[in-house]
């Protein structure tokens, strides 16, 4: 099995290069034969003009490989100097020289412009600022081949438009930043050009004015399947009817809407707005403060996540592998864990049972695996994502709140997981889809709500939904409200 | 279609663990009998029966608090407090109510204090290592005052019951407190591998959140689970002073709770939590009697004793641990 066969891909000086691919295409293999991580079984790499060999990441350093992972590598309970110097601490009298340090430090700190310092503990910085403290780390290092692999998977836009103007800077004093992204839009907003790969192989390369979402696509999965047409919505009852609820995220708000049967709303909004918060509150993760609830016309009253799943609430998580899957056990373990007092008598469980429904689930939704006893960590995100909603699926609910459910996935999985939506709802669920993609919430939204600090900022339907108007919302720059 | 394994190759492949500590248990018994052959008397042999289920007893209860990923310091204290409580309850305390009363109020109290463990741990979100050594503490100090510091024990009387609960042997081969952990086994084994708690319990050990995010009462089924665990620590302490005829308050039961857990995590149970066989946990308690008696029948001093036992630990668990990790990179190129 090799991840990788025949690929070969140049990186010149003063550019930012994006490489693409679905899932196991090889992106990912590829950037870690350079940073040292992975040694190649045959080929070879040349580095300014020379040949050279990586066998590991001290190597990759010297030349002036930095590799920043998905997962950040930092040490949070320490401060932001001690993590720029990690190992190769200054030292004064066999004591770590903290002044030095501190200094160098702070200079890194403000060619990137940020406003924490030496200091500051990683634990109390964002995502996006702990994305710079990476990219200090790597400019320490001299660097002059910066890679990054989804960089901006954990970002609000803001913090995105502050990452892109940095590599813009880097470009220009020389630096070689490649990255590897899923999303199409930003791609097509900072690279100068963009290597695909697909199956391990050279796919094909986009010079910059040839770069653009059909092409892309085209590239990346060889036809073009990115959204299913949307049908024509025939919407039933009102299936959830949330009433001024009040979350503790924001507990000062009081936020209603409906869901119905048949519909998909979209539910937009930044980062930290407060979506998550009141889906987990729905579902009885969080507490709720006040406001009512009803499913299908019955008024539920949710303590924790066993009460919203016997009313017919179903959460797909925004955390995969944290809280929507348990990765070490089987895609069987998996479906049936939410159903397991259902597929039981007297307690005991129906192991027939699991299988028949786990099979069941991994057909319909295709869930690529030999068989259902196979571990989900195994399994590519995609897949992984539709065990999760397998999970439900078998349970027959009502409602659905799904939480960000494609992100991270590749665009041919992606795909399916909307079909999948789409044939939830026509089956009559009610389907609360929120995403920060804005792509995606125009293209499966019957109708978007938008979100800003903790409440509802407005509603938009039929030709008012447009990425304008969400964005007004979102960033509550819209006048007819406020 | 699905297609599925053979079934002894499904067997082997969920149980290497099981079988690795069985091969184990065989090449110390046989080699410890080759180098000095009294090892392999009929005497031997059932005083090894004895406290492998005596001590597996114990083990198994653990065990279902390390597969939540949890850990219980106390339960030697306890059996300690048992201890002396059981024959206190027969002989001084009510001397005219039947055995089985004082039974009762020994493992009503034992689930007690397993419930307020667990109480303490899901509800106030304190870590087990803490809220169970302090129990460890406070159960050995009762034990000490409630006794008055005298050791405690049966005299001459209840020698029937200890003759049938652990003196004795069934067909006059079996000690029973070997027949008992079978029994005992045989029920956890069913209620970890064949009920809904028992999965609730190995999905909360992986990953709480997401068994959480699936309606699983988390919190309620780690109650359960210190429950289970200390009750058995409960019925061990009876074991233990029904064995011993003779419980010292400062000291009975000591570091019991570390031969429980080398045998739980021997025989397979993952510290991390969410991975045990009560199959492997007996056969853990195994090893443990088998090695302890193994470096006495050969001639170990008493002073080098728990050098060697704790190296041989150490030796296993790194053997189990290299050869894990072989398997799961086995496991991911499939």
């Amino acid at each position: 099995m090799h991840a990788l066969n025949d690929v070969s891909a140049s990186f010149y000086q003063g550019e930012v290069v994006a490489v693409m691919g679905e899932n196991g295409a090889g992106k990912s293999t590829l950037m870690k034969c350079l940073a040292g991580v992975h040694v190649p079984n045959e080929g070879s790499i040349y580095f300014d003009g020379k040949p050279v060999s990586i066998p590991n990441v001290n190597r990759a350093t010297e030349l002036g490989v930095a590799f920043i992972h998905q997962e950040l590598n930092l040490a949070d309970n320490l401060s932001v100097g001690a993590n720029i110097f990690l190992g190769r601490e200054p030292t004064k009298g066999g004591f770590i020289d903290r002044a030095t340090i501190r200094s160098r430090t702070n200079r890194l700190i403000e060619q990137l412009g940020m406003q924490f310092t030496a200091d500051t503990r990683v634990s109390d910085l964002s995502i996006g600022h702990q994305q710079m403290v990476e990219i200090a780390k790597a400019l320490s290092q001299e660097a002059r081949l910066l890679i990054m692999d989804e960089p901006t998977s954990s970002l609000t836009r803001h913090e995105t438009d502050v990452l892109f103007e940095l590599v813009r800077d880097l470009r220009a004093k020389g630096l070689c930043v490649v990255f590897i992204s899923h999303r199409l839009a930003e791609v097509q907003e900072i690279a100068d050009r963009v290597i695909v790969l697909r199956d391990g192989k050279n796919s094909g390369e986009l010079p910059k004015e040839r770069i653009d979402h059909d092409n892309m696509v085209a590239l990346m999965v060889g036809r073009d399947l990115a959204f299913p047409e949307k049908k024509v919505t025939t919407l039933g009852k009102v299936l959830l009817d949330v009433q001024d609820l009040r979350v503790a995220h924001a507990p000062d708000e009081r936020v209603s809407f409906q869901l119905r049967a048949g519909e998909v709303v979209a539910m937009a909004g930044l980062v930290g707005a407060g979506r998550t918060e009141l889906a987990r509150a729905i579902f009885g993760i969080d507490r709720i403060f006040g406001g009512t609830l009803k499913v299908d016309g019955t008024p539920v009253t949710i303590r924790d996540p066993r009460d919203a799943i016997a009313a017919g609430i179903a959460y797909v998580p925004e955390d995969r592998k944290q809280h929507g899957a348990i990765v070490e056990m089987t895609i069987r373990d998996n479906v049936v864990m939410a159903g397991l007092d259902r597929y039981q008598r007297l307690g005991f469980v129906q192991q027939d049972q699991h299988e028949t429904v786990a099979v069941e689930a991994k057909e319909k939704l295709r869930i690529k695996a030999p068989t259902v006893a196979k571990e989900v960590g195994l399994l590519s995100g995609g897949n992984q994502q539709k065990v999760v909603l397998a999970k439900w699926i078998s349970l027959g609910p009502k409602v659905f709140l799904l939480d960000e459910p494609t992100r991270g996935i590749d665009i041919g999985s992606k795909s399916e997981i909307y079909e999948v939506i789409e044939e939830m709802a026509e089956e009559g669920a009610a389907i609360l889809y929120i995403s920060s993609e804005l792509e995606e919430v125009l293209r499966v939204a019957d109708r978007i709500l938008v979100m800003h600090e903790g409440q509802l900022a407005g509603e938009l339907t039929g030709e008012e939904m447009t990425e304008e108007r969400v964005m007004q919302l979102a960033t509550g720059m819209d006048d007819s409200i406020s | 279609m699905e297609t599925q394994d053979p079934f002894l190759k499904r067997l082997v492949r969920g149980n290497q663990k099981t079988f690795g500590i069985i091969g184990l248990l065989l090449l110390i018994f046989v080699v410890t009998g080759l180098v000095e052959r009294s090892y392999w008397s009929p005497a031997n042999l059932m005083n090894m029966l004895r406290y492998i289920g005596l001590y597996g007893i114990i083990a198994i209860g653990v065990s279902f608090v390390i597969i939540t990923g949890g850990i219980d310091l106390s339960i030697g204290a306890l059996i300690g407090l048992t201890g002396v409580l059981f024959p206190m309850l027969l002989i001084e305390i009510m001397p005219d109510a039947p055995v089985l009363v004082a039974f009762a109020i020994i493992l009503a109290l034992s689930l007690v204090v397993g419930l307020v463990h667990g109480l303490l741990i899901t509800k106030l979100r304190l870590q087990p290592f803490l809220v169970t050594l302090c129990g460890l503490f406070i159960y050995r100090g009762i034990a000490r005052s409630v006794a008055n510091d005298s050791t405690k024990g049966f005299g001459n009387d209840f020698t029937a019951l200890r003759e049938t609960l652990v003196k004795g042997e069934l067909f006059g081969m079996i000690p029973m407190p070997f027949v008992i952990v079978l029994l005992i086994g045989v029920i956890a084994a069913v209620l970890l591998n064949m009920t809904t708690f028992g999965r609730y319990l190995l999905a909360l050990g992986r990953n709480e959140q997401a068994a959480r995010f699936s309606g699983i009462h988390t919190d309620r089924m780690k109650i359960y689970a210190y429950m289970i665990c200390s009750c058995l620590a409960g019925f061990g302490g009876i074991m233990f002073v029904l064995d011993t005829n003779g419980a010292t308050p400062s000291k009975f039961g000591n570091f019991y709770e570390l031969w429980a857990i080398s045998g739980a995590v021997l025989g397979g149970c993952s510290l991390r939590g969410g991975e045990g066989s009560i199959a492997g946990v007996i056969c853990g308690a195994a090893l443990v009697q088998v090695t302890t008696t193994a470096v006495f029948f050969l001639g170990v001093s008493d002073t080098h004793k728990f050098t060697v036992i704790g190296a041989f630990i150490l030796i296993g668990v790194t053997v189990d641990e290299l050869l894990n990790r072989y398997a799961a990179r086995r496991r991911a190129l499939v």
